[in-house]
């Protein structure tokens, strides 16, 4: 897989649930669909909170990778 | 992802501090999601949505009015509330882990389009009229309620 760069970064960290997720859903909407968008986040539960909610609303969820005590996401808007 | 449109109803009878907590954070979530989600205030329930003034006109209902002021600021935990001070403790731990405030998860959960609807027949009960519920929100009833549920994929009652 080449390397996506993102449009946009959302730093959610410190933020805790569900905050990490809406703002997410948020800032996706605020991207033309085929935008990167990169998610910085704090909250333990975001690895399976940000996997869910790509599933349920169909964006794709490109790399996913935790980074000291970070974890980084990388969203694609597909629709 | 299915085809058909993906729908939740919650239904929030507490007035308890811990209940609403998570009937705002399942309904900003939900909404994030992209599911359309309404949210249906009963009973106690609607504390929540109340601007916190005083209630009532007959000497009951300026009763409950006074026990119930102050909206959702004024709400305390179901267990440990000890006349307030919980209510206090727990807003403190909240604030120091980071969590959001209640008032600012339910200012999300309008944001994001979850459809606020409000019980009529416990609103004349109590004497709370829709000039006592901040802004936006729909009178309905068991109705309304049921309907919404019968499309929903998931139904919350809390």
């Amino acid at each position: 897989m080449s390397e996506v760069t993102p449009d946009k970064t959302l730093d959610a960290r410190g933020l805790k649930c569900p905050m990490p997720v809406v703002k997410t859903s948020q800032e996706v909407k605020g991207l033309p669909v085929g935008g990167v968008l990169l998610v910085l986040a704090t909250d333990p539960g975001s690895m399976a909170d940000i996997q869910a909610w790509a599933k349920s609303t169909g964006n794709e969820l490109v790399k996913m990778e935790k980074v000291e005590k970070e974890f980084h996401f990388l969203i694609r808007r597909v629709k | 992802m299915s085809e058909e449109p993906q729908k939740s109803v919650i239904m929030l009878m507490s007035g308890d501090f811990d209940h609403a907590f998570a009937a705002f954070t399942l309904a900003s979530t939900g909404a994030a999601m992209g599911i359309e989600t309404t949210m249906f205030f009963t009973f106690w329930g609607i504390k929540a949505i109340q601007k916190g003034n005083f209630t009532g006109k007959g000497l009951f209902g300026r009763m409950v009015g006074v026990m119930n002021r102050g909206g959702i600021d004024r709400i305390g935990p179901s267990k440990f509330n000890f006349g307030g001070i919980g209510r206090w403790m727990f807003k403190k731990m909240m604030r120091d882990q980071d969590v959001t405030a209640l008032s600012e998860l339910r200012q999300q959960a309008i944001d994001l389009g979850v459809k606020f609807l409000v019980c009529t027949t416990s609103m004349d009960v109590m004497e709370i009229t829709l000039d006592d519920l901040i802004p936006g929100v729909e009178p309905a009833g068991a109705a309304t309620v049921l309907a919404e549920a019968q499309q929903a994929q998931s139904q919350w009652f809390i």
